[in-house]
């Protein structure tokens, strides 16, 4: 076999990860986050049905440090999975295929979601 | 045994019609969500520590109890086909496949009915 120049890729070296392949894997792990976060919706509403006591255990539970943070990664995987959703079902309809407008459109994403967190945790945590 | 290929067996007997059922449900509930979780993410900030009393008088109100109702309609029915899609995709033993499908539609259907009951007792009976 004669060696050829042809270029070796993808290379383990020179590989880049795209960001729309990072953007999509995300977004079935967030969708598998929300599915068994929703039990969390069913434990919330479900405790107010056995009384005050109850819900104040389930209010004290979601409020405590760890529920914080469940409910912080909670509300990302939330947002993440509305914006990018959003992009979903404009592809569906034929809009934003192209690369450069899919990488752009997936930029904005990140940045709303980003935005919308914070912005909710802010203005939850101030009253 | 037939000698005429699956392909001539099927041809001429039209579709069954519900082929994309599963991909057009999943698009139509995650329309349908998109403002229901704007709605829901501002209920959830509003009530943020409040007290069982005001929860309550919050959700009896026939705005509230609708779209929660509408919440966990979509969510449940949109977590339980993203979930089989995932189940679908890496789960290759065809028993266990089955199995995993079954027991994720039933248990979407257990937690959504149980959380629907709960909106409506708390709404309609008062805990």
């Amino acid at each position: 076999m004669t060696p050829s120049n042809r270029p070796l890729s993808p290379h383990l070296l020179n590989y880049k990860f795209p960001l729309i392949v990072l953007l999509s894997g995300t977004h079935r792990a967030t969708g598998v986050a929300l599915s068994i976060g929703t039990l969390l919706l069913t434990y919330w509403l479900g405790s107010a049905v056995y009384g005050p006591a109850a819900f104040d255990r389930a209010s004290g539970l979601l409020g405590s440090p760890i529920g914080y943070l469940v409910l912080f990664g909670f509300s990302f995987s939330l947002f993440y999975h509305l914006f990018n959703g959003i992009r979903h079902l404009l592809w569906d309809v034929g809009w934003g295929f192209e690369l450069p407008v899919a990488r752009k459109s997936g930029m904005v994403m990140v940045v709303c979601t980003l935005v919308c967190t914070l912005v909710t945790w802010a203005v939850a945590l101030s009253h | 045994m037939s000698m005429r290929p699956p392909l001539a067996r099927a041809r001429g007997l039209g579709s069954a019609k519900d082929g994309v059922s599963h991909f057009w449900w999943q698009r139509l509930t995650g329309l349908a969500l998109v403002p229901i979780t704007f709605w829901f993410v501002g209920s959830v900030v509003s009530l943020a520590g409040t007290d069982y009393a005001h929860f309550r008088a919050w959700l009896s109100h026939p705005g509230n109890t609708t779209m929660m109702i509408l919440l966990i309609f979509a969510a449940f029915h949109h977590a339980h086909l993203g979930m089989q899609t995932v189940i679908e995709d890496y789960v290759h033993d065809e028993g266990v496949k089955l199995f995993s499908v079954i027991a994720l539609k039933f248990a979407a259907f257990l937690f959504g009915v149980f959380s629907a009951v709960a909106v409506l007792r708390v709404a309609l009976v008062g805990g």
